[in-house]
């Protein structure tokens, strides 16, 4: 059954876990893009990026690190911004559908259909 | 269950249906995590919550859905995301799902009417799609595809597959038909380019 989380819906919340501001730096992060730690959460950090950081010491996309902190995607990219601006995480970015630069899309397409007949 | 450090793509399919139409047991069935739950906000007005400082008034509201993952492998994950049909969800598509591989809009023949909106939203979109009929065992009446393809007005170079997404080679399958499909659209693509 469909988990609801259960600190979605207070709107002051959200408000105080982004430090009130309305628009995070989240330009070029996808449900998607992979997160990643470059660093250990340090003493008096918020909770919630302390908890990017443990969950991140593996690759984890944006919405896994949604599901987790129970937060909707759009206050969970402005946490993201916060720690991308300073450093202690990096983002990968997926690969562009359309504009796929060097290698076409067949090529990226290919590699899915092996991928899942190899399930 | 942590993903490879190697890892470096994600990629997304969408999969699109109506309540109870069977998305998350589809995710499931294919999924290498349990799958989870997650929620967006937007306004009611339907534009998206660019400014979270809309959060502080009630005038909003929150779109779920669920999501799963499969390594194909060391370095590219597929991101399954079940996504409800409801008219509301489809002012978060761009934000959402923008560069997304595909779609599989999953129908129940009992309620063949939810399934229209969805496929008009997707053209709409521009986002490529294969149909997915779910057979549940109760589906006594037994349209064929081409009954089905013709209720939906489907066109005939969108593939329709009949599926039960409870089992995982079922479920894979019509994984592969839409991205066999978006492979033969590309190639397309490329021989004229």
């Amino acid at each position: 059954m469909i988990r609801k989380p259960v600190d979605i819906g207070d709107p002051h919340r959200l408000y105080t876990v982004t430090g009130g501001r309305s628009r995070g730096e989240e330009a070029g992060l996808d449900l998607v893009t992979l997160i990643v730690s470059e660093c250990r959460p340090t003493e008096g950090m918020q909770s919630e990026h302390v908890r990017i950081l443990e969950l991140c010491g593996h690759p984890t996309a944006v919405v896994e690190i949604a599901a987790d902190l129970r937060l909707p995607i759009t206050v969970v990219k402005i946490l993201l911004g916060d720690l991308l601006a300073s450093g202690r995480i990096t983002a990968r970015n997926p690969r562009p559908s359309a504009a796929h630069g060097d290698a076409p899309e067949s090529a990226l397409l290919k590699e899915v259909l092996i991928g899942l007949r190899n399930l | 269950m942590p993903l490879a450090d190697a890892a470096e793509t994600g990629l997304k399919i969408v999969i699109v249906g109506g309540f109870g139409v069977g998305k998350t047991t589809l995710v499931r069935s294919v999924s290498e995590i349990r799958p989870l739950n997650t929620e967006e906000v937007m306004t009611q007005a339907g534009a998206g919550v660019d400014d979270v400082a809309g959060l502080r008034n009630k005038s909003t509201t929150t779109v779920a859905f669920d999501f799963g993952r499969i390594s194909l492998n060391e370095q590219t994950v597929l991101y399954l995301f079940g996504a409800p049909g409801q008219e509301r969800f489809w002012f978060l598509w761009d934000r959402l799902f923008s560069g997304t591989l595909g779609a599989v809009v999953l129908v129940d023949t009992r309620r063949m009417a939810d399934s229209w909106y969805a496929i008009d939203r997707l053209e709409y979109h521009g986002t490529p799609f294969v149909v997915a009929v779910n057979r549940f065992d109760e589906d006594g009446s037994r349209f064929s595809l081409d009954e089905i393809r013709q209720a939906l007005d489907l066109p005939e170079d969108v593939p329709l597959v009949d599926c039960d997404a409870r089992l995982r080679d079922s479920g894979k399958n019509v994984l592969i038909t839409l991205v066999d499909h978006l492979y033969q659209q590309a190639l397309a693509r490329e021989m004229t380019a």
